[in-house]
């Protein structure tokens, strides 16, 4: 079990998110920074779907009632275990009683906190996400209070006993792996166009691309408000509602466009300018308010490769993570390390 | 193009056609098989279909729904037909003698147009369980809200533009609220949690008018 002392009511339990339903309107859920809830699970050793709670709201703390491994992962927060300060992408062993807290993020806006063997509920329809939007899945269906207990899988890894002080991950790697280069406190991501690129006016088309888009308050796991210039068609459309991915950058009649995410309805009717691609959707999720957003065009390739790029990487960290928690027997005949 | 991973297939003309959503159905169900398709979600005469780019080329599967969309036979008869009972008006139904009045049509006139329809379930989706209904009288069109209600109750049967609906869940809405039922469309708990899908035809039947 673990208790949680304190906590905002956006902080809730996710998991990658909920697959198969789009087709009953059941839309995706999961953790907006998919990338930092994998790689956690990784380094612990858990399957890479393993639910674990996305910290949009800080402090946070919580308290473990029984000795655990954990890592926390995603926005670049100062993590503390009882007293002891832990550098960032930190994995170690908590004893029963420990508080584990984190506080506001230097940089990014979403900590991932992971646990060996997950959080353990009920899954609903195939997922431990919360859809907070409608009210189920995760803890109760809702976002996490203080004085919730939440209790925990078994974990499948051998542990850390002979490394004490845990291990790490240099997220600088991490961060350039996905990173065009843009300026500099501003979030730079790739997108491909969409259906209806080419129906919007040659300036919207080159403001798309040369201006930095300022992330409103209006942003949350549904979608991302921004603004920026305005955004116009050169005729007038009207759609039929039709199935939206997270990444899906709609312009409504505002001309200010709107980034679905996570939690985004199956189906939309707005024309869409553009996508973000997949493996960029983490970004996303670690830019704060008020930050500004730039999009870079890619193509097709481009998009597969990055994610293919991201798959590898992850395979990477997980062979790294099985040695350092000696998992593994043989790793030099195995080649794979999980 | 929805990202690497999500392709979205447009036949829509400037009115819903039938026809073509039934075949958008039978392509759906056809594509499912296909290795490397992970979901299709069928919108208002269109597909998106979302897969995974690292096991399937967008180009094979590009060829692989034209092929589907020259070769596969729509099965028009594939549905249930379910009666939804409906409260028309009242606390529940609150837009209903407004609707009625902004058409120029008494309140038994514009609930008798309502349920006359066989109404088929052209797509699910938007929010859990959520149906876009066709089949509406086009004189019971009406243009959305121009301010969306914040909270329309779940069980309102509603209308936006020319489709008709039923909130199956609590939630914002820019729709029109002519009454509501108690029957439920979600089920988070159940293999199958919406309770109708594509091609289903709904008759909806009047259990009261409250005036």
């Amino acid at each position: 079990m673990i208790e949680i002392l304190s906590t905002g009511a956006a902080n809730s339990v996710q998991d990658l998110g909920r697959f198969g339903y789009l087709d009953a309107g059941v839309g995706r859920s999961g953790a907006m920074d998919g990338l930092a809830l994998e790689i956690g699970n990784r380094m612990l050793g858990n399957t890479p779907e393993t639910a674990g709670i996305e910290v949009t709201l800080f402090p946070f703390r919580l308290r473990f009632e029984t000795a655990t491994m954990f890592a926390v992962t995603g926005a670049d927060c100062p993590v503390r275990l009882n007293d002891r300060p832990l550098p960032p992408w930190w994995a170690m062993r908590a004893a029963a009683g420990d508080v584990l807290q984190l506080g506001l993020p230097r940089s990014g806006a979403r900590a991932m906190v992971c646990i060996a063997g997950g959080l353990d509920m009920p899954p609903v329809l195939g997922s431990r996400a919360t859809d907070l939007k409608s009210g189920w899945g995760g803890f109760e269906g809702r976002g996490l209070q203080r004085g919730d207990r939440l209790a925990l899988g078994r974990s499948t890894s051998s542990g850390l006993a002979d490394l004490p002080a845990g291990f790490g991950i240099d997220p600088t790697e991490i961060r350039r792996s996905a990173a065009e280069t843009g300026p500099e406190g501003e979030t730079t991501v790739r997108v491909l166009p969409s259906a209806e690129f080419a129906d919007f006016t040659d300036e919207a088309r080159n403001a798309l691309f040369a201006s930095a888009w300022q992330l409103t308050n209006d942003a949350n796991r549904q979608g991302f408000r921004l603004q920026g210039p305005h955004l116009a068609l050169s005729k007038k459309l009207e759609l039929f509602s039709h199935g939206i991915m997270p990444g899906t950058v709609q312009v409504p009649p505002s001309g200010q466009p709107i980034i679905q995410l996570a939690e985004a309805n199956t189906c939309g009717g707005y024309p869409k300018i553009a996508n973000v691609i997949e493996a960029d959707l983490w970004r996303l999720a670690q830019v704060p308010v008020g930050r500004a957003i730039r999009f870079v065009e890619i193509d097709r390739p481009a998009a597969i490769a990055a994610l293919r790029r991201q798959r590898a990487m992850i395979d990477d960290i997980a062979a790294l993570a099985a040695l350092a928690r000696k998992d593994v027997k043989h790793p030099e005949k195995s080649g794979t390390a999980e | 193009m929805e990202g690497a991973g999500a392709l979205l297939l447009d036949c829509a003309g400037q009115t819903f056609d039938d026809d073509a959503q039934a075949l958008i159905w039978a392509v759906a169900a056809a594509l499912r098989a296909h290795a490397g398709v992970l979901e299709t979600v069928p919108g208002m005469n269109n597909l998106m279909i979302v897969f995974d780019p690292l096991r399937l080329a967008p180009e094979a599967l590009e060829q692989a729904i034209l092929h589907c969309w020259r070769t596969v036979v729509a099965d028009a008869i594939s549905g249930r037909t379910i009666d939804v009972p409906v409260t028309y008006g009242g606390a529940k139904g609150e837009d209903l003698a407004g609707f009625a009045a902004a058409k120029g049509m008494s309140v038994e006139a514009l609930v008798a147009a309502h349920v006359a329809p066989l109404y088929s379930v052209a797509a699910v989706g938007a929010m859990p369980g959520f149906v876009y209904l066709s089949g509406l009288d086009p004189r019971l069109a009406m243009p959305r809200r121009a301010n969306p209600r914040m909270k329309v109750e779940e069980g309102s049967v509603i209308i936006g533009g020319a489709q008709a609906g039923i909130m199956p869940l609590t939630a914002p809405s820019g729709w029109h609220i002519l009454g509501h039922t108690d029957f439920s469309l979600f089920d988070p708990m159940k293999d199958q949690p919406a309770a109708f899908r594509p091609g289903d035809r709904i008759r909806f039947t009047v259990r009261e008018i409250v005036a």
